[in-house]
């Protein structure tokens, strides 16, 4: 088990002629992952790296029976793109692009309301289920299949995690990057959950950073609901207010939103926290052995 | 992106949002000028980007063009220190000279993109001329707030609500309702991250306006938006922020003298954060990005280099895609053109991490290799002290 995406999942690339979106089909087809088709207006009825290619995504999904879209297309044109596929009904929405502008996304995000589309990013890595399904950016030989949920603001910070957790031997059900933006589809708090109630996760890491107050609605959550061990890392201790710090969420923004907060309201709910991003792996490590889960978890 | 007072309110008046007559002007006779066009009685108000002017003595009123000119003499050329721009303060090099308002009373407007929400929302209290954070901590229950759906925009039962709820005198709520319904669309029309109208302030003659604009613009949306571009004031920004973003590089300046290279915005936080876990301080942030090329890895270096401040470079790149040999590489190469005279801490975790770590190794240069982040920044921390 494993949560968003597995084996099953059928994938098509929005922007597939794209030089990002064509590298990145190509490196989950490598993977493993099942990429039924693409989408490019204009090229339909061609094909790129053995897929199929579509004019629209309700094309590709009714001759793919594709459930999930990742999304390579410029920014101008990327809210466009998920309201496309959010109307052909796919489930799973990955956006990776970065850089949309804010009020595209506030039309999204009320687009998307009463429909069964779950939009994941944008500005994220993507997600991923070892062995099993890749979808975005990551490389994908860091990850070994396992027990522990990794859900992300950042991308370099998940490898991170990630290649910590596989080198101490400790193996990841899915990890997850909800991306670097002020308004994104999901929130820590739906991943937490979904790992919360997913039998085959056995921990948690959750990496924040300043801006927004998501990391302390997830610890109101995870104090409230989750039993499962937590660590955790927020970047941007030493980060000055009123600057964006790279991503476009990443701000200090009248005195709200500190990396001081945001470990004290985790740390307050449970949460292991990391004094350093070195030792994200090794706090959580450090977690499972004192209940017991060590050997659970190890890849 | 930020902009001038003076030019956010000639953007507001072009949606109807009522402003004060007034008009830039960079010397006093052109001050002068500007006040005679409404009789001399003026106020003189410092154009910087950054709060607080009037309390660190940017605004000034004169009651003739004698002080309209001896004012503007005084303001321009004179460094503004305010609680937001830092100990060293910013030059004044523009004016804006307006008419004096009869103000009955103050108030405050704001319209931001809310995250929890992912909306549009439209915050007003009565507390005028207050920062808005001190309201949301002494009295918050004084800040009235609107969530906007985005399918219909800010509707006006909403506006008259909002106007009704800070205690806009009766006779002038349609009037209120009016000005923010012009306000949300120039905020939603020009792709603003932050409209802050503080004060609005209502007059005895009868007006609702803006005696202060401040309007803050979504830099993922300035293509569409090329008259608001040719705003910028570069005298603004820092020198070397502006060369950053010409290699596509986000930097930003900070005060330490350990200068950081990395890729992606987390872990170039991240890394900021473990030089000050062990006694540092960064000089910068900076992120090459996921793609990082030889080129803009030599770009980076020679931004951080330009800071006469930087005592030694941390490199931290977690290569995913991008292999370790390619940034390897392009360290070397960057650190020769560049002539390195400061020591150098090289951290590399990812693809092809062995033949990285051995190009390093073999170049000759006095690189200093680390296995992780932790240990980078401890060396780098001992190597600078």
């Amino acid at each position: 088990m494993s949560i968003l995406v597995n084996k099953d999942t059928r994938v098509i690339t929005q922007g597939i002629s794209g030089k990002t979106g064509l590298f990145h089909t190509q490196q989950a087809i490598e993977y493993g992952t099942k990429m039924v088709g693409g989408v490019t207006p204009g090229k339909g009825g061609t094909t790129i790296e053995g897929v199929p290619v579509f004019d629209t995504v309700e094309a590709a999904v009714r001759a793919t029976g594709a459930n999930a879209s990742v999304i390579y297309v410029p920014p101008a044109f990327a809210a466009d793109a998920i309201m496309e596929a959010a109307d052909a009904g796919v489930e799973l929405i990955i956006c990776i692009t970065e850089g949309i502008p804010v009020l595209d996304m506030v039309q999204v995000k009320r687009y998307l309301e009463g429909r069964k589309s779950r939009l994941i990013g944008p500005n994220c890595p993507g997600v991923i289920t070892p062995g099993e399904c890749k979808i975005g950016i990551m490389p994908g030989y860091i990850h070994k299949r396992g027990h522990v949920g990794v859900v992300s603001r950042s991308g370099t910070l998940t490898y991170e995690a990630v290649h910590q957790l596989s080198t101490l031997g400790v193996g990841q059900s899915t990890a997850v990057g909800i991306g670097g933006d002020p308004v994104n589809g999901t929130n820590f708090v739906d991943v937490l959950r979904m790992f919360n109630e997913d039998p085959d996760t056995e921990a948690m890491i959750m990496i924040g950073e300043i801006g927004g107050t998501a990391e302390e609605e997830a610890a109101a959550y995870i104090k409230e609901q989750v039993k499962k061990p937590v660590a955790g890392f927020i970047a941007g201790m030493s980060a000055p207010p009123g600057k964006r710090m790279g991503h476009a969420g990443a701000i200090i923004s009248g005195g709200k939103g500190t990396a001081t907060e945001k470990v004290a309201a985790l740390e307050a709910a449970g949460v292991h926290m990391a004094g350093t991003p070195s030792e994200m792996g090794s706090t959580l490590v450090d977690m499972l052995k004192e209940r017991g889960l060590f050997d659970k978890c190890r890849a | 992106m930020n902009i001038h007072e003076y030019q956010a309110k000639a953007v507001l008046r072009t949606y109807g949002v009522a402003v004060p007559e007034g008009a830039v002007a960079f010397d006093p006779e052109e001050a002068v000028r500007v006040a005679e066009r409404f009789g001399g009685k003026a106020v003189v108000k410092a154009q910087i980007h950054a709060g607080g002017r009037g309390k660190a003595g940017g605004v000034k009123l004169a009651k003739s063009l004698d002080e309209v000119r001896e004012y503007a003499r005084e303001l321009i050329g004179k460094t503004l220190i305010t609680h937001q721009t830092g100990p060293e303060g910013k030059v004044v090099k523009r004016l804006l000279i307006e008419t004096l308002s009869d103000i009955q009373k103050e108030y405050y407007l704001g319209v931001v993109v809310d995250r929890q929400t992912g909306s549009v929302v439209i915050m007003a209290s009565e507390e005028g001329g207050m920062e808005i954070e001190e309201v949301a901590a002494h009295s918050p229950e004084k800040i009235f707030r609107e969530v906007v759906d985005p399918a219909v925009g800010l509707r006006p039962f909403q506006a008259r609500r909002l106007a009704y709820a800070i205690r806009i005198p009766a006779a002038l709520i349609n009037k209120a309702a009016g000005f923010m319904m012009a306000l949300y669309k120039a905020f939603v029309d020009m792709d603003c991250s932050i409209a802050e109208i503080n004060p609005l302030v209502v007059t005895n003659d009868g007006q609702v306006m803006a005696l202060d604009a401040k309007l803050n613009f979504d830099s993922n949306a300035l293509y569409r938006h090329k008259d608001i571009v040719e705003l910028r004031d570069i005298d603004e920004e820092e020198p070397i922020e502006i060369e950053a973003s010409k290699f596509d590089l986000t930097y930003i300046k900070l005060n330490g003298n350990i200068g950081c290279m990395v890729n992606g915005a987390g872990l170039a936080m991240a890394t900021m954060d473990t030089i000050k876990h062990f006694g540092g301080e960064p000089a910068n942030f900076l992120d090459v990005g996921g793609g990082a090329t030889e080129e803009k890895v030599t770009a980076a270096f020679k931004i951080i280099l330009s800071d006469p401040a930087v005592k030694g470079i941390l490199v931290n790149i977690f290569g995913g895609i991008m292999k370790c040999d390619v940034i390897a590489n392009g360290v070397v190469a960057a650190a020769r053109q560049v002539g390195l005279d400061r020591p150098l801490v090289v951290r590399l975790e990812g693809t092809n991490v062995d033949l990285g770590k051995q190009i390093l190794g073999q170049s000759g240069l006095a690189i200093v290799a680390a296995d992780s982040l932790a240990q980078a920044a401890q060396k780098m921390v001992e190597l600078v002290k």
